[in-house]
């Protein structure tokens, strides 16, 4: 049997978006980032079908037995992350990755920065597949 | 501690709606889930069950009686049902993921005699799931 503590519940909702990024540093030599990154940094980019996932807590409303609409949630996702990413190369058409290199672990945060500000339920973390192999999540500071 | 997860999947109908909102209030808060004669879903559930391994079996708990537990406390109750009408846990709640979810929970967690229960996790959807747990189980990561 379980000791005491509060139960808690966690809505998870996933999205798709496709987009294209190359990783490279401006910190480091050509020589270097090749060896840093292999085939990542082929000079014309390479693309994936990421997947992301939100985690976002809050009580359950008993009006509507939801943590958070989907209408919202969806529609906040849609205006802070996928219409920025979704079908873009996150290099060339990103602020944040004109000088952060667009890996995955920076993706997430700045996904999760993109999305905190959701006014319906707290953001816990965020996860993302860059491929099915490949997965990374940040859960905030 | 050792993590022991068992997936189950069951279809069910189910229809989100508050008797006390209007039709049109109903409608604009739950769209398509409002529509007046259900809809369903394959739901996949995962329980989690933490323990230690039994030095003699080497087992977190007998998987066969999770088995007997899930059948008896999930699938009957849930399975080919419509979850508005027949799961007398759900009386007085709109099944949405995060209600179901939370039902189930307080369904299995006293009938786990070895280990305690971790996570309940449901999925409505491949892209909409609920997590449940206990915050005095949080992992350290």
């Amino acid at each position: 049997m379980s000791a005491g503590g509060e139960i808690k519940v966690e809505l998870r909702r996933r999205y798709r978006f496709a987009a294209a990024h190359r990783l490279h540093s401006e910190k480091l030599s050509d020589a270097e980032n090749a060896r840093l990154y292999g085939k990542c940094n082929n000079p014309l980019g390479h693309g994936h079908n990421y997947v992301l996932e939100i985690c976002v807590s809050g009580d359950v409303d008993p009006a509507t037995g939801m943590i958070a609409n989907l209408t919202d949630l969806d529609a906040f996702v849609e205006r802070e992350v996928l219409d920025a990413f979704d079908y873009r190369s996150l290099n060339d058409e990103v602020e944040a990755f004109r000088t952060e290199v667009p890996t995955t672990e920076n993706l997430c945060k700045e996904i999760f920065r993109r999305l905190r500000s959701f006014p319906k339920a707290k953001l816990e973390r965020v996860r993302v597949e860059e491929t099915s192999n490949n997965s990374f999540e940040y859960p905030g500071e | 501690m050792v993590l022991l997860t068992r997936k189950i999947e069951f279809s069910a109908s189910h229809r989100y709606d508050n008797p006390a909102f209007s039709p049109e209030e109903n409608r604009r808060v739950f769209g398509k889930c409002n529509n007046p004669y259900g809809h369903g879903h394959n739901y996949t559930l995962e329980v989690t069950v933490a323990g230690e391994p039994d030095p003699v079996t080497g087992m977190v708990l007998d998987l066969s009686e999770l088995k007997k537990i899930l059948e008896r406390e999930v699938m009957q109750r849930m399975d080919h049902r419509h979850l508005n009408y027949e799961v007398p846990e759900l009386a007085g709640k709109i099944p949405t993921c995060e209600n179901v979810a939370r039902v189930i929970w307080d369904l299995l967690e006293p009938k786990i005699a070895r280990g305690s229960l971790h996570r309940v996790r449901l999925y409505e959807s491949a892209d909409l799931f609920v997590d449940v747990t206990k915050r005095s189980n949080d992992v350290k990561r």
